[in-house]
């Protein structure tokens, strides 16, 4: 592992804690007082900080360390997270992902807001209690607490006085010292308490010695007689006089762990005048030594060795308690190992391992080849022993029902939670609404709903792009809503759950609702419908998904950039899911987005086209049908429209699509099946036959050949050939052509 | 029926190749890019595919996408029979069967054994060889499998 | 023998930096995530020397430092406190805690090896 990987870590890190932040500033908002939830926002920022100091990340350690300051206020009951504040620190927890996401991928942030948001912070964190309206306007000459960025000097972030270890050891092991110098009294006596915070009088004179010349007397006039003596007590004192050319703060540093729990006084020897040029006088062992340096040292050595070993004495001294003592601190052992135990069984609950994404991915395809494996299995024993009543057969039934749980488990194992992509929604609803003027809050329900994580990627754009458009033109101003006699406050509400199979996400807003008469004037304007098309309501609503539909009248900067609901929900089709939208005028509109579990299998109808083996997604399917002769009609000199319960669906002859056959095939002798496509309407796909129903596992065409237009995939059936599976929305569009006008009316009035 | 190819300690600068035959032709690919080579299975047709891509077939749970290298080489479309070889080739960052008669011989060369392609008048053939190997009286053209694949989201479509 | 290092850090970032810089530096380095976990592992792992963070969910330094001086076993072993914190009062804090020096993150790896060898043997 290198710095990259490491810092690669910190960025993963760093989106978790973000999402924390985000989670537990919003529970605060909701009126959540539990500490823990103060604690974990605090610490969420905290690491940040950390973390972004260890790869000199200056500005992120200076505002992480602002917000950080702030929320130290509100953990320590100074502040109180009243709505204003958390608003200041969500926008805060914004601001911070974005210089997160500027670290990581470089790019700037927007300056003038950051520094407004270290006023505002600094300014909750001096008591300063906000008005709603003093959010705005500070002054860019703001400028976070300064952030050291050099490693070699680690950076208390205040002036608190809690300084970094100066450890200076330059001269570390060399035994010579020229040493230039001034020379210090040192008086340094432990007491109990230094023992017994893991500290050694010995380390501690070993350190000094390593930082100059120095000599050493023992003073243990303090040592009682050994009965009398306790074992975790201190009787040792020292008196040292060292020569050195570092200062005096440099020595009190060797004692900066010990300082509280000794007696130490450092002053510059007494006999040493003001001249620096004056030699050392080593105290109190050998005044002659004045002339005689080499004996000086050798003195000095053996002095220091035998002080020293008495240090280590004192040390073992309070070492052997543990023996001793043992006895009556029997009790507190229990306490400690009744804790430990509760710890573990707390850790039990909810315990995780990191696995990378590629591993599992492996287990995935290999449960996948075990799943086509058994049914080639079952497929060749049945084919052979017909009967179904042999041991081989009962056996094979344990085996599929064995695989398909291991598939369901391994697929469990991908399974992540919708939440991150919820939090990321809080914060779109409040930039959004900020910038269009609205009061909005967003409820969600059902976070820790799980789904595979592909699909988690995949529907985050989608419904951020719907997301906006609840806020932007869903949800109306503040004056409306209260002269509509609602809450000026708009509410979205976001839920997830699980529902036969298939995720369920539904985006309610309490709006205006759709203005039918407008999106009806509008589709008729756009030639999406025909003038006179008598549409129920619902169909009114679903025109929004229409291609080339924008319900805005004028293109805001929000919800306007070419992106219409069309292509919303065309990225949900193409996730195997649908989409449909109900309204109620003056109380709004919500949306339901049901998506398959996962993107690795697929529910797929088997049906034969042209002697090939095709795979159609079962969710695109409304219903299968056997044609009848009278229900086919011909329409122009191509096309050909079957009638369903008065309803006239364009016929689409697969197999033709495809390039399988070169003339149509008699729809009489073949199965429709009439399928859901993206305007709304729907399409009877004519296939041969149906050959059954199954799950089956995606294979990626692309990763060894291309895509293939109409063709969604490839998967391997129970003979081990390869089938190919229908994208039925490519298909539909192939077969639309020009006529679309025509098929659209066709399909919203029939 | 599988084969499989250990890459022996060669001679500095030597290599080694495949050669097999398609009509009364051989050709020849690096024994480095083949990765395994397997006797024919009737592959499953894609739709809107050039002619010389058979289809695609599984190999061990993978999508493997089988090219009749005589149709590719516009030598015809080739009619397999279960003597028909499949070469299990990597390019580039693909995995692809060629679809040959048969593999005819495995040679070790120098690099100075391969000649430059001479300069025919067919961009085709200019195009699908890195050079034309002469040994025993026998011409084998070294195919350049890049050369073979369209490149990915192109002619395919 | 390789000196044995327990380091208790939720960071997985800071983690990661101590699991590198110490065994570069030849010590052996057994990791926890948490104070409660960081007792768990103590009782095997009988380190040389402990370095923990402050801030952790569970348990968090304070508590920690304080159940491993409640040990008998390890009563004695040296535990540096490893932390952003700047405030005075939570140096003082670790320190009646138990603790026996401190080193301010972000550290220097040179930092950090010198503030471990200063207090082991």
């Amino acid at each position: 592992m290198d710095m990259n990987e490491i810092k690669e870590i910190f960025f993963q890190e760093c989106e978790e804690q973000l999402a924390e932040l985000e989670s537990g500033l919003l529970k605060l908002n909701d009126g959540d007082r539990d500490p823990e939830t103060v604690n974990a926002v605090f610490r969420a920022v905290h690491s940040i900080k950390g973390g972004a100091g260890a790869f000199g990340l200056d500005d992120l350690v200076s505002f992480a360390h602002v917000f950080e300051t702030t929320l130290d206020c509100v953990r320590s009951n100074k502040l109180e997270p009243t709505q204003d504040v958390l608003k200041v620190m969500l926008k805060s927890a914004d601001v911070l992902a974005d210089l997160v996401a500027a670290s990581r991928d470089g790019g700037s942030v927007d300056e003038t807001r950051t520094r407004g948001l270290v006023k505002e912070l600094e300014a909750l964190a001096h008591g300063d209690v906000p008005s709603p309206a003093s959010h705005e306007a500070p002054k860019p000459a703001a400028k976070a607490p300064a952030a050291a960025p050099k490693a070699e000097s680690p950076k208390p972030t205040d002036d608190s006085g809690f300084q970094p270890i100066p450890f200076t050891f330059d001269d570390f092991g060399s035994d010579e010292p020229a040493i230039e110098g001034s020379t210090y009294d040192i008086m340094f006596k432990p007491r109990r308490e230094l023992y017994s915070k893991g500290n050694e009088a010995a380390l501690l004179l070993r350190d000094l010695s390593r930082i100059g010349e120095m000599s050493i007397n023992c003073d243990a006039t303090a040592l009682p007689a050994l009965d009398k003596m306790d074992p975790e007590g201190s009787y040792f004192g020292w008196t040292i006089s060292i020569k050195t050319a570092k200062s005096e703060d440099d020595l009190r540093a060797v004692f900066e762990f010990a300082e509280w729990d000794c007696d130490l006084e450092v002053k510059p020897s007494e006999a040493e005048s003001s001249d620096e040029e004056l030699p050392m006088i080593p105290v109190p062992f050998d005044l002659s030594a004045l002339d005689d340096a080499p004996a000086v040292d050798d003195k000095a050595e053996e002095t220091l060795a035998a002080a020293v070993a008495a240090a280590e004495t004192a040390s073992n001294v309070a070492k052997a308690a543990g023996a001793a003592a043992r006895a009556e601190k029997k009790e507190t052992a229990a306490a400690a190992a009744a804790q430990n135990n509760a710890a573990a069984a707390a850790a039990a609950a909810g315990q995780t391992i990191r696995v990378d994404l590629d591993r599992v991915d492996r287990l995935i395809n290999l449960v996948g080849e075990l799943v086509i494996n058994q049914a080639m299995l079952s497929q060749s024993v049945v084919e052979n022993d017909a009967t179904g009543t042999s041991a081989v057969n009962i056996g094979l039934e344990e085996l599929q029902q064995l695989t398909r749980e291991i598939q369901d488990s391994v697929m469990a194992i991908r399974a992540q939670p919708v939440k991150p992509v919820f939090q990321r929604m809080s914060r779109i609803v409040r930039e959004v609404a900020d910038m269009v003027g609205k009061s909005i809050r967003l409820v969600t329900e059902g976070e820790n709903t799980e789904v595979d994580k592909t699909v988690i990627d995949k529907i985050a754009e989608p419904l951020t792009h719907m997301i906006r458009n609840a806020v932007d033109h869903g949800i109306e101003t503040p004056e409306k809503r209260e002269a509509a006699g609602k809450d000026p406050e708009g509410t979205i509400k976001l839920t997830a759950k699980h529902r036969s199979g298939r995720i369920l996400i539904e985006l309610a807003d309490d709006g205006g609702g759709i203005n039918r008469e407008r999106v009806k004037q509008k589709a008729i304007d756009n030639d999406l419908i025909a003038p006179d098309a008598n549409l129920s309501d619902e169909e009114i609503d679903n025109l929004i998904f229409a291609p080339g539909f924008s319900t805005a009248d004028t293109i805001s900067d929000i919800s306007g950039r070419g992106v219409g609901m069309d292509v919303v929900k065309r990225s949900i089709q193409a996730l195997g899911g649908r989409i449909s939208i109900s309204s109620r005028p003056g109380l709004g509109s919500t949306f339901t987005m049901s998506l398959p579990l996962t993107l690795a299998v697929l529910d797929g109808m088997v049906v034969t086209v042209a002697g090939q083996t095709l795979v159609v997604p079962l969710t695109a399917i409304v219903e299968t049908l056997q044609p009848e002769a009278s229900a086919i009609h011909s329409f122009g000199a191509t096309q050909r429209l079957i009638s369903i319960r008065n309803s006239f669906c364009p016929l689409v002859d697969v197999g033709r699509i495809l390039n399988f056959r070169s003339t149509q095939a008699n729809p009489v002798e073949g199965v429709a099946l009439l399928v859901e496509s993206e305007g709304g309407g729907q399409r009877a796909l004519m296939v041969d036959a149906i050959q059954g129903q199954r799950q089956v596992v995606i294979k990626s065409l692309e990763a060894n050949y291309t895509h293939v237009p109409g063709i969604a995939a490839a998967t391997i059936l129970g003979d081990g050939r390869v089938a190919l599976i229908l994208d039925v929305d490519a298909v539909v569009a192939a077969s639309r052509g020009q006529s679309l006008k025509a098929e659209m009316s066709l399909a919203a009035t029939g | 029926m599988s084969m499989s190819y250990a890459v022996k300690n060669l001679v500095q600068g030597s290599q080694e190749l495949i050669a097999f035959r398609i009509g009364d032709q051989e050709f020849c690919v690096n024994i480095m890019s083949v990765r395994e080579i397997r006797g024919w299975t009737p592959a499953t047709p894609m739709p809107h595919a050039p002619a010389y891509v058979m289809g695609i077939v599984n190999l061990r749970g993978a999508v493997l996408p089988i090219v009749d290298l005589s149709a590719r080489l516009g030598m015809g479309e080739a009619e397999p029979t279960p003597r028909y070889v499949i070469i299990v080739a990597h390019m580039r960052e693909r995995v692809v069967g060629l679809l040959v008669e048969a593999v005819s011989d495995i040679l070790t060369i120098t690099d100075e054994n391969i000649q430059p392609v001479p300069e025919v008048s067919s961009d085709l053939e200019r195009q699908c060889a890195r050079g034309i190997l002469a040994i025993d009286k026998r011409m084998i053209c070294l195919i350049d499998l890049d050369w073979l694949f369209p490149e990915k989201e192109s002619e395919a479509a | 023998m390789k000196k044995k290092v327990l380091t208790v850090d939720d960071s997985r970032t800071i983690r990661n930096m101590l699991l590198v810089t110490l065994n570069n530096a030849g010590f052996e380095t057994i990791q926890a995530e948490d104070g409660v976990e960081g007792l768990e592992v103590l009782e095997g792992c009988n380190p040389d020397v402990i370095v923990t963070d402050i801030n952790m969910p569970r348990l968090d330094g304070f508590g920690f430092i304080e159940g491993v001086r409640r040990n008998e076993k390890y009563r004695a072993v040296p535990i540096l406190v490893l932390t952003t914190e700047s405030d005075a009062e939570k140096k003082n804090r670790a320190r009646q805690a138990g603790a026996t020096g401190w080193i301010v993150k972000p550290f220097d790896p040179a930092k950090l090896i010198d503030a471990i060898e200063r207090v082991t043997a």
